[in-house]
């Protein structure tokens, strides 16, 4: 879509975050210019739900969850998280709700303080908030490490270089949700890590889902691995939405032509499909400095036509339960062109 | 081998000239880099053989730490000085094995080049980008500056960088991530090399990115009739794209095998399970994923029989005192070490065995799951 709209907001009780027409900008420099890092992006969070982000480098996916948690704040545009809206908090009340809403990063192992303990790496959040005695403490800690598969007695007091990255990965788990939050943001969770121990990651924070009764914004720019754990995908493209679906029915019917670009270049383990015979999308992400006018995918996408760079796409409903920003969007069953279909930039 | 010495009787490309055309391009005999340390020593790669043919493409495939990068900067000669090599490995007939850099250098750029994972790091950053491939050329061939430049230009060009002119005179951080490992495959390109190492050369990169460096690699591979060494964590980066796989785990190699046949016959308990661990497009969204449990051996005291016994559901008490040979029983050219391989009668009773008593001979707690057999404890 690579567009904007508001027509796959669900209306439902169990709601717990809706954000609603988010924009963040930076300041490029001293140019005067800015960067349109995200630009009018709308979804809704249900209970219990994990909501998959998708996009390449650039698409604003990370700002995105960084501006829920108002880190830094938007620039317009509503987070409603648990019926409060956060961009309307402040001070201690903002600090009181993030509480309930943590954040796992990409690099496992700079993310953690290398200069600290596991136990009060995991234990900073109770401390900060006095919850409990020292020993509700510790035990939290125990039982949080057990959970994801670290052992107390013997690694508590060890620090973050002596674990692998995976381990320093099961440890920001047992850090986020040590304070019994609602909401996870994990913003690339598993792209530094090995496949093997990505998939260990992976399910692990279904288990964690299931038995602390987690929601999560899983944010990732590999599609199979977004599929694997999402509910519901919204993929993105410089700072825009292109189309939001459950991920069996996006993976079976792509409607916009950049989530079929990001399925087809996705190695598969099979000899027999050749790569070479995949459509494959010219160029790279453009600058989002000067986004291109009207549809932002345009300038890399096959089936590109002039209405797409003098009006910008809408979101609206192709399928039930898919809604798309493209004024072409594919029919179920279609492909791109093989080879470097796309104009260049 | 004579010493050989920069700029005198002609470019080091002539000084291979003579290099008989027939027969493999590198042979790896046997190869153990060990490093010391304080701990110890590791034994990053502990006795690898394979050889390799011009212009085809084998690729490494295992876990960190499993000495697959070890091996690819031990042919080439780029290792640090705590270090003990043993074994042969001949280029073009001709042993490098213990070379010195002095040696080596006649090598690097003309004969063996390498493109490293992480392009940021990799080139200098205060150094225009038309500079650092000029350098190679420059130095390797005895060519013009005016020559060197050209060259860089078409070599920019043929790497798909657009306004290639303009790039030559830029600096690192102003290209894109994609752009610079664009950049850093024209560096090691430009003095023609026969064989071409690349280190997990799409890693840092956004999977449509990767898709294109990998189309890159495979048609420069193909164009110069170049060798190639492609180093990865991912069976689905090189399925498409090699002709023959070698699966390493904890510095040996455990199968290897024509691609086709290493996908169509799987036979080593590992390679399923890496295979097992990616996430798959067409399976249903929230599909558990069969992961390995536990982590690689440490280095420094590897377990006594097979290395992966401590993680593999078909573990039988002979796995844990014997350790399997690297043998081709069935078909030739596919060779792994196992004593229960998957697919045969020997490795489902193996399995049957161990799910019967839930547990493997080295303890793991296994069990099935429906179709799948998981392995450690599930919560």
């Amino acid at each position: 879509m690579a567009g904007t709209g508001t027509a796959h907001l669900r209306d439902a009780d169990d709601t717990l975050l809706r954000v609603e027409d988010l924009v963040v900008e930076f300041p490029a420099g001293r140019s005067g210019l800015r960067v349109h890092a995200v630009s009018n992006i709308s979804f809704d969070v249900k209970e219990g739900e994990t909501l998959g982000l998708v996009g390449e480098s650039g698409c604003g996916k990370s700002t995105t969850g960084k501006a829920i948690m108002q880190l830094p704040r938007p620039n317009s545009g509503s987070v409603v998280f648990e019926g409060t809206d956060m961009t309307t908090l402040d001070g201690a009340e903002l600090r009181r709700t993030r509480t309930r809403m943590k954040m796992i990063f990409q690099d496992p192992i700079s993310s953690l303080n290398p200069r600290r303990k596991v136990e009060d790496i995991i234990a900073e959040g109770l401390n900060i908030w006095d919850t409990g005695t020292k020993a509700e403490q510790q035990a939290k800690v125990d039982e949080m490490m057990l959970a994801v598969g670290l052992d107390p007695a013997l690694q508590r007091g060890r620090r973050p270089h002596q674990f692998s990255g995976g381990q320093c990965q099961r440890i920001s788990i047992a850090r986020a949700v040590v304070t019994d939050p609602k909401l996870i943001i994990c913003d690339e969770p598993v792209s530094a890590l090995d496949v093997s121990v990505q998939a260990q990651i992976l399910n692990l924070l279904e288990d964690m889902k299931a038995r602390y009764g987690l929601t999560l914004i899983f944010i990732a720019h590999d599609l199979a691995v977004v599929k694997n754990v999402s509910d519901r995908v919204v993929v993105m493209y410089l700072g825009k939405m292109c189309e939001v679906a459950s991920p069996d029915l996006l993976y079976e019917q792509p409607a916009h032509p950049y989530t079929r670009v990001l399925l087809d270049a996705i190695p598969v383990p099979d000899p027999s499909v050749r790569p070479d015979d995949r459509p494959r999308v010219a160029g790279e992400i453009p600058s989002p400095v000067a986004p291109p006018s009207g549809c932002r995918f345009r300038t890399r996408c096959p089936k590109a036509q002039d209405v797409c760079a003098n009006t910008e796409p809408e979101v609206s409903e192709v399928h039930p339960g898919q809604f798309v920003a493209c004024h072409f969007p594919l029919a179920p069953g279609e492909t791109l062109p093989v080879g470097n279909g796309a104009r260049p930039i | 081998m004579t010493p050989l010495r920069r700029r005198r009787g002609g470019s080091a490309a002539d000084r291979f000239s003579d290099a008989p055309l027939d027969g493999s391009l590198l042979d790896v005999g046997d190869v153990k880099t060990h490093f010391k340390t304080e701990r110890g020593l590791v034994r990053a790669v502990d006795g690898v053989t394979f050889s390799l043919e011009r212009g085809k493409t084998i690729g490494i495939v295992g876990e960190s730490g499993c000495g697959k990068s070890v091996l690819s900067r031990s042919i080439m000669g780029l290792l640090p000085s705590n270090v003990v090599r043993h074994g042969s490995i001949h280029f073009e007939g001709r042993e490098i094995g213990k070379a010195y850099t002095d040696t080596m250098r006649d090598y690097w750029g003309t004969q063996m080049a390498m493109v490293f994972q992480d392009p940021m790091t990799s080139l200098n950053p205060v150094m225009r980008i038309g500079n650092q491939i000029t350098e190679s050329l420059r130095y390797h061939l005895d060519v013009t500056k005016e020559y060197a430049e050209e060259t860089a230009l078409s070599l920019l060009q043929s790497v798909g960088i657009p306004e290639a002119e303009r790039r030559l005179r830029q600096y690192p951080f102003e290209l894109s991530g994609g752009m610079r490992q664009r950049v850093m495959i024209a560096i090691a390109l430009a003095c023609g090399p026969k064989l071409l190492f690349a280190d997990e050369p799409t890693t840092a990169l956004d999977v449509t990115v990767q898709a294109q460096i990998l189309d890159l690699l495979q048609q420069q591979q193909r164009e110069r009739f170049m060798a190639m060494v492609l180093v990865t964590h991912d069976l689905g980066v090189v399925a498409g794209r090699t002709d023959e796989i070698a699966v390493m785990y904890a510095g040996r190699i455990v199968e290897k095998a024509p691609t086709r046949s290493l996908f169509a016959h799987t036979r080593h308990p590992y390679t399923e399970a890496l295979l097992k661990s990616i996430p798959k497009l067409n399976q249903r969204s929230h599909t558990r994923l069969e992961a390995i449990v536990g982590r690689p051996p440490d280095l420094v005291k590897p377990p006594p029989g097979c290395r992966f016994a401590a993680r593999c559901p078909y573990a039988q008490p002979k796995c844990l005192t014997d350790e399997p040979p690297l043998e081709d029983p069935g078909e030739p050219g596919h060779a792994f070490r196992c004593f229960y391989p998957v697919g045969s009668d020997a490795g489902a009773d193996a399995l049957a065995r161990n799910l019967a008593a839930g547990e493997t001979a080295s303890g793991l707690p296994v069990k099935k799951i429906g179709e799948i057999v998981t392995t450690g404890i599930t919560v």
